[in-house]
């Protein structure tokens, strides 16, 4: 009967990220029209985007191989099953028993390396660029992603998300310096990652200094729409493990009947549209900086992960 | 001592690392300088807090010189410096930060590596103490090193005296006298370092210390 219920838990939270995904974009895109004074598009355009494309025939270039058709199911898949490993609004998931929090990095980091053969794939200058620039980024982003990893481990004990949720929790914790370095790091790392404005302009489609843009420039049809909803769920991904790691309060521990369930999912909503919002209001207060400042920018999260695990050692040691 | 009081003390001092990361970082002469006060500005309230939970009334001095000398008195006077020397636009061309920050990376694990065995019996607070000051210590020669620039020379120099705060808050029953003394003869380094720094770009039109070695016939 347990099993039951972890398995329905389990699929139930795979929905909710999935549909969940568009309306946060639209979300973040809405407050960031209104925080610009404009009207912006409805909540619901993310949804309507995706299915229009899902109706839309596929294009494809005369120099385009199976990688290019194979990638974009790729990439969502491997996107989905890393956000269906992160506890969103209860811990005690079934599939995090087989993947630990190293998982979910690596299942990123294949997604991306898909993305950018494709993008390699036709033959194009400005699809070589973003892939050339996709590894640049991600050469510096994963150690430092991986860095705030192992500081998480070191003070839960342990590499699983439901694990590390659960014991961040409880009182032991106290005050951490290195969980607000570790903080600050991952904020970076996710800005980054998901080509928000310092490093990438989402919201852009022709400029010499996009970098995810540049590689889907291909794509179109179905294969464009996944694309895009593996993009909003690796968004979605970041902030649900920057709230269910650093704010774990109001996940409902495994084992406390429906009712914590239910709540968990209401505050796991509100954390989203908090984090929705401060993202919205940083993407507008700051600039997009050049490429090249791009790797300074990186280096200092990795900066921080790196200081943030020595400086646990120094606690622990007292 | 509570978990707390340490967590605070850890706190303080740990950001102090921090804001040395931060001096390494910069490259505009006015963010050096205000990064320089907040590095004062947490040094002090790092001896403060210890002053707090040491019982130890005399800290709380060495917190307000080290606030109104190094956090207030010093980046007024560089910051005059830097705009009569016109230097205050310009941007340091720093070597590769990147490298400079895994090099202070290195340098923080080397002296916790080196600071938590021996410290081990001074008790908590002075083992963490030690090892966060001897970092920033390390990480201001760093500074020292890397910079062509007399003026962020002089600013590393200030971070280390920074770290010697730190060590002395951490070592129970250091004589007031040796504070005071040692803040003013900052403040004497900083008025004979301020006329070297006019003498030097009197004679080379440059504060940019290579002009020097050339000078000396070392290197091209």
């Amino acid at each position: 009967m347990a099993i039951v219920l972890d398995l329905v838990v389990q699929l139930g939270q795979m929905l909710l990220v999935l549909a969940l995904a568009p309306l946060f974009a639209g979300f973040v895109r809405k407050v960031k029209a209104h925080l610009l004074r404009r009207q912006g598009p409805p909540l619901m355009q993310p949804y309507r985007e995706l299915l229009r494309l899902l109706r839309k025939d596929v294009v494809l270039a005369h120099s385009a191989s199976w990688v290019f058709r194979v990638a974009p199911y790729l990439i969502f898949a491997t996107t989905w099953v890393a956000a269906s490993l992160i506890p969103t609004f209860a811990t005690g998931l079934i599939f995090s028993h087989a993947a630990d929090m190293i998982a979910i990095v690596a299942l990123l980091g294949s997604a991306r390396f898909m993305l950018a053969l494709a993008g390699l794939d036709v033959g194009t200058s400005f699809g070589g660029i973003g892939s050339s620039r996709e590894m640049l980024i991600a050469s510096l982003a994963e150690p430092a992603m991986l860095m705030v990893v192992f500081t998480l481990s070191l003070l839960a004990g342990s590499t699983q998300l439901s694990s590390i949720a659960a014991s961040l929790q409880g009182p032991e914790v106290g005050l951490r310096f290195s969980l607000a370095l570790a903080l600050i790091g991952l904020v970076m790392v996710a800005i980054a990652e998901n080509a928000r404005i310092p490093v990438d302009n989402p919201a852009t489609h022709l400029e010499l200094t996009m970098v995810h843009e540049a590689m889907i420039l291909e794509y179109s049809g179905r294969h464009l729409a996944l694309i895009e909803a593996a993009s909003f769920l690796k968004l979605l991904l970041y902030v649900s493990v920057i709230a269910c790691v650093f704010f774990p309060w109001g996940i409902a521990i495994a084992g406390q009947g429906p009712l914590a369930y239910f709540g968990g999912v209401g505050v796991y909503v509100a954390k989203l549209a908090a984090g929705g919002f401060l993202l919205a209001v940083f993407e507008t207060a700051i600039a997009k900086m050049r490429v090249f400042r791009v790797a300074d920018f990186l280096g200092a999260a990795l900066m921080l992960g790196f200081l943030a695990t020595l400086l646990l050692f120094v606690t622990l040691a007292g | 001592m509570d978990r707390l009081a340490l967590d605070v003390a850890h706190l303080f001092a740990g950001g102090l690392v921090l804001v040395s990361f931060m001096l390494l970082y910069q490259d505009r002469m006015t963010g050096l300088v205000n990064t320089f006060a907040l590095h004062a500005l947490v040094v002090s309230l790092s001896v403060a807090w210890q002053a707090h939970i040491q019982h130890a009334p005399h800290l709380y001095i060495t917190a307000a010189i080290a606030l109104v000398v190094k956090a207030i008195v010093i980046p007024f006077a560089l910051h005059r410096i830097i705009v009569r020397l016109g230097i205050h636009r310009t941007i340091e061309v720093v070597v590769g930060i990147g490298q400079t920050m895994l090099a202070g990376i290195g340098l923080v694990a080397l002296s916790i590596m080196v600071m938590l065995p021996i410290a081990a019996k001074a008790g908590t607070l002075a083992q963490q103490d030690l090892a966060f000051a001897l970092s920033v210590l390390l990480l201001g020669l760093l500074m020292m090193i890397s910079r062509r620039n007399a003026v962020s020379q002089v600013i590393g120099f200030m971070s280390i005296e920074n770290g010697l705060i730190l060590a002395a808050t951490g070592a129970k029953g250091m004589p007031l006298v040796v504070e005071i003394s040692v803040a003013f003869s900052i403040l004497v380094a900083l008025i004979v370092i301020g006329v070297f720094l006019f003498r030097i770009r009197e004679r080379f039109d440059t504060v940019d210390i290579h002009a020097l070695h050339e000078f000396r016939g070392e290197q091209p």
